[in-house]
């Protein structure tokens, strides 16, 4: 279809709008209202435009394109129309932008500039609309700015999954709000704050900290979830003040989640370790860096010389960069180690001498919406991945049939074709259900062992959708990998996607979670659980914080107590590590260093540090290598984290190779899954990683309660305990006392107790046995 | 929150439109809810809202977009005088001044003895008719001069 914008023709395909075209051949029409994400609402009349033969101006992104239309969006007729509609929506708009957040930024300043008039013709009154309180993380202090263009509402509705704003009231009345001044919860959340146009809903915790042209833009990469979302990190002398999304549509689109646009709070937390501490004499003492590198290298060298190189461990997050995980596995085989790992929150490894490449997510996540169908197994999915449901959100709205096979019974705001919410242990029978269901759709020999298993209506319902649909996809969550039957649900997986012709993949953990097979971060002798329930003479901590990250943080702590040296590389100088660690080296958080990430998919994604390291922070990389260096190991003079990612990754490749998911002997065994509670561990979207954390904004929202014990009707009962009543909660040799509560999502027999607080760090595996009684 | 012929009703409403659809019933709904209990509190829109499986702030945007949904509690009688322009430049707003100070209140205001509470309605379609009032939503009274209006209020009390 051929289309004429102020004399240039422009080739679109059918169903596109004046504006798409306008686009294309690089006519700016003004705008408030629209926006590519979200669905056209036409109601700010902005994008007024004339169009031959219509009698009147047409809003651009409303009015479809049709052939041989010419528009002028730049006549008089047009421009008229368009200083009109900016004189009508001044009117209301308070005249504060010197004292107004979005001054320097906003849109309707920039236009109005273009547009209005140097002096309003309105001798009125202007209407006053009240501030609202919607939680710690947007502000709506000022919504007379508002202009009502219902990005924010569409945003919710659209993107976010929930419709927490809306328009009440009607003309001059209606505002902007929540039902009853709730707060906004959605994990999200503040990307409405870039889509409002205007200075009304703005962040809260960056309020009056920097106008816009003060700050410097620099990229980077999210170190939280396995998107590895592309940012932009602004910064004034220094100090980082603001995270803002870099549009990448490969990746995260335009959108990024709270948890990676507030977490930057905790960058410049008082928490922040600045000097190298060395415990002396019992208690932590600040030294300089010399000292503190010959203590390690010293009593490093004695331990691995008296006991042997297999009494050393070393245990990464899976958020430290490529270039540290690199390093620390060489440094630990150049120890004679191979007690390597940056899987804290696994206990299965029994597959790692079977993988046939590095475990990903099976396909590009720009393809995610060109699948028709989709199972995730067990994964808290909007909490997790943010993003990643959000792309499943929308795979859902076009006709893709999304199943769920979860441990928690949470809403994903995703309209899911089907979902099974079991307990943990029962989770590989769910997914062998499915199995059978597809193997006897297809009229296959029915796998070995699933005899016995029947196949309900519902696992019936998900065979057939990755069965009839054409492009299908099964995808592993957080807590099908940190699940004891993490390997069984790998072949149940793998299985089902032999038979339905499906990928397979895993969403991935962090940041790094494939970077950390790409690095070779892997155990050749103990692995992540082994080095604790092993107890071992000397550990290196990078960024990890064993109490909270860790599996069995129970057994970890123990074992690091007893341990005679602890030496951790963290940015942070709070929290349990000052009971058991030996010392502290003050490394940097992704903001103060260069290094890469390999997301989910395999997409390398180098950056930049975007402001010098805090005190004497350094970078973990450095720090390695003159450790490195101190052991006299060869192979460790590098002058930048560029030559140590060429030794990991070919330099300018987009995405590393070898990858797969497949087993070359992969087996299952349906267990029974005994008698007794069970727990269920969610990992909370901001208890996951030391940043968020420590990040205060995010610790105030409704998702950073304290842990409390959720039971349905029956468990609770069983117990003799009510909603709210206290309960004591035991593993092990560790005990909590927690609120119960009531949850009907949570299965039969089953405690939901969040990790990642210190207020349940006490307890032991995130699977498996509890005990819980009335406290 | 609502009696079970309410929700019957309701369901009535909802059975109209596809079952992928139903809060279509939005309106319908509201106005049930209401008709019970004599106004939307927040509470009875957060119901309905779940009852129809949409967010409780798209039903609060359709409950206070429409001025005969009450978001306030009202009295007995909800007397709604027509101020819109055809009304008014035939007697409506003299219609609603007889009324505030024969019931000794103002527009949005309740008798003291929680009988009549009076408000500014919108356009009810009959222009001809001016000044026109409605009561509690359901009952139309045209050419309410002075006589009519002491007609009125002497049958409501």
């Amino acid at each position: 279809m051929e289309i004429e914008i102020d004399g240039k023709m422009a080739q679109v395909p059918d169903g596109s709008t004046i504006m798409d075209a306008a686009q294309q051949v690089g006519a700016y029409i003004p705008h408030f209202c629209y926006h590519k994400k979200l669905s056209i609402a036409a109601n700010c009349r902005m994008c007024l435009v004339q169009v031959e033969k219509a009698p009147k101006p047409l809003p651009a992104c409303a009015t479809p394109a049709t052939n041989g239309m010419r528009v002028f969006t730049h006549s008089e007729l047009a421009v008229k129309a368009q200083q009109g509609v900016m004189e009508f929506l001044l009117i209301n708009h308070p005249l504060d932008c010197p004292i107004c957040d979005q001054g320097g930024e906003c849109q309707l300043q920039d236009l109005a500039v273009g547009y209005g008039n140097s002096a309003s013709r309105f001798q009125e009154d202007k209407r006053v609309v009240f501030h609202k309180d919607v939680g710690p993380l947007i502000s709506m202090q000022e919504m007379a700015r508002c202009i009502h263009c219902t990005r924010c509402v569409r945003f919710g509705q659209e993107i976010a999954g929930v419709m927490e704003l809306g328009m009440a009231n009607r003309n001059m009345h209606a505002e902007i709000m929540t039902f009853v001044g709730r707060s906004i919860d959605s994990e999200l959340s503040g990307n409405m704050i870039d889509l409002c146009p205007v200075g009304a809903l703005t962040s809260k915790p960056f309020r009056y900290a920097a106008r816009s042209w003060e700050l410097g833009r620099r990229k980077s990469i999210s170190p939280h979830d396995s998107i590895g979302a592309n940012l932009t990190v602004q910064v004034k002398n220094g100090v980082v003040l603001r995270v803002l999304p870099r549009e990448n549509e490969e990746v995260n689109e335009c959108w990024i989640s709270d948890k990676e646009r507030f977490s930057y709070e905790a960058l410049n937390s008082p928490a922040r370790l600045t000097r190298p501490m060395v415990r002396v004499d019992g208690t932590l003492r600040e030294v300089d860096w010399n000292s503190a590198l010959d203590y390690v290298a010293h009593a490093l060298k004695d331990i691995v010389a008296t006991h042997g190189g297999e009494s050393f461990a070393a245990l990464s997050s899976p958020q430290a960069t490529l270039e540290e995980l690199y390093l620390l596995q060489k440094l630990t085989r150049g120890l004679g180690s191979g007690n390597v790992d940056f899987r804290p929150r696994r206990r299965d490894f029994s597959n790692d001498g079977q993988l046939g490449g590095i475990p990903w997510l099976g396909l590009r996540f720009s393809e995610i919406k060109d699948l028709d169908a989709a199972l995730v197994v067990g994964s808290f999915l909007r909490k997790d991945h943010p993003l990643f449901a959000q792309r499943l959100r929308q795979l859902a709205k076009n006709w893709g049939q999304v199943s769920m096979l979860s441990v928690g019974g949470d809403d994903p705001l995703i309209d899911l074709h089907a979902q099974v919410t079991v307990s943990p242990a029962d989770l590989p029978l769910a997914l062998a259900r499915v199995v059978k269901a597809a193997a006897q759709f297809q009229g296959e020999t029915i796998p070995a062992g699933l005899d016995s298993v029947e196949a309900d209506a519902t696992s019936q319902a998900i065979a057939r959708s990755l069965l009839e649909r054409n492009k299908r996809a099964i995808f592993l969550g957080n807590a099908a990998e940190q699940s004891p039957q993490a390997a069984q649900l790998h072949a149940l997986a793998l299985e089902l996607a032999r038979l339905t012709g499906a990928t397979c993949g895993f969403i991935g953990e962090a940041a790094n979670s494939v970077g950390g097979h790409v690095a070779k971060a892997l155990p050749t002798a103990l692995n992540a659980d082994e080095m604790f329930a092993q107890p071992r003479k000397a550990y290196i901590l990078l960024g990890v914080e064993p109490e909270l990250d860790c599996y069995n943080p129970q057994q970890a702590v123990a074992a690091l107590k007893e341990a005679a040296l602890v030496v951790m590389l963290t940015p942070f100088n709070d929290g349990a590590a000052r009971e058991y660690a030996d010392v502290l080296l003050p490394t940097t958080p992704f903001t103060e260093t260069s290094g890469t990430f390999v997301n989910a998919e395999g997409r390398v994604q180098s950056f930049n540090g975007v402001v010098r390291p805090l005190g004497d922070a350094r970078p973990g990389w450095k720090v390695l290598r003159v450790l490195g260096n101190l052991l006299a190991l060869p192979g460790f003079d590098y002058d930048s984290s560029e030559q140590v990612r060429a030794e990991i990754v070919p330099a300018g490749e987009g995405f590393v190779g070898g990858l797969s998911n497949d087993l070359e002997r992969g087996a299952w065994l349906l267990a029974d899954a005994g008698e007794g509670l069970q727990r269920v561990t969610d990992v909370p979207i901001y208890f996951s990683d030391p940043l968020a954390r420590r990040a205060p904004a995010l610790q105030k929202t409704r998702d950073a309660v304290a842990p409390t014990a959720r039971m349905n009707a029956d468990t609770l009962a069983a117990i003799g305990v009510t909603d709210g009543v206290p309960v004591r909660v035991r593993q092990g040799t560790g005990e909590a006392v927690l609120t119960a509560r009531f949850d009907e999502t949570v299965p039969a027999r089953c405690v939901r107790v969040a990790a990642g607080h210190p207020s349940t760090a006490a307890l032991g595996a995130m699977f498996g046995a509890i005990n819980v009684e009335r406290a | 929150m609502l009696t079970s012929e309410s929700l019957k009703r309701i369901d009535r409403e909802i059975a109209k439109y596809p079952a992928e659809q139903k809060q279509s019933a939005v309106m319908a709904a509201l106005a049930i809810a209401q008709e019970e209990q004599g106004w939307l509190s927040s509470a009875a829109i957060e119901f309905v809202a779940g009852y129809l499986g949409m967010a409780p702030i798209a039903a609060y945007e359709v409950a206070s977009f429409y001025n005969m949904y009450d978001l306030k509690p009202v009295g007995k009688y909800k007397v709604s005088v027509c101020t819109n322009l055809p009304c008014m430049l035939t007697g409506g707003v003299d219609a609603g001044e007889y009324l505030k100070t024969k019931l000794g209140i103002g527009y949005n205001e309740t008798t003291p003895d929680g009988l009549i509470t009076l408000k500014e309605g919108e356009c009810m379609g009959a222009c001809g008719d001016a000044p026109v009032m409605i009561v509690n939503n359901r009952r139309m009274c045209s050419w309410m001069n002075p006589e009519q209006i002491d007609k009125l209020l002497a049958e409501l009390k």
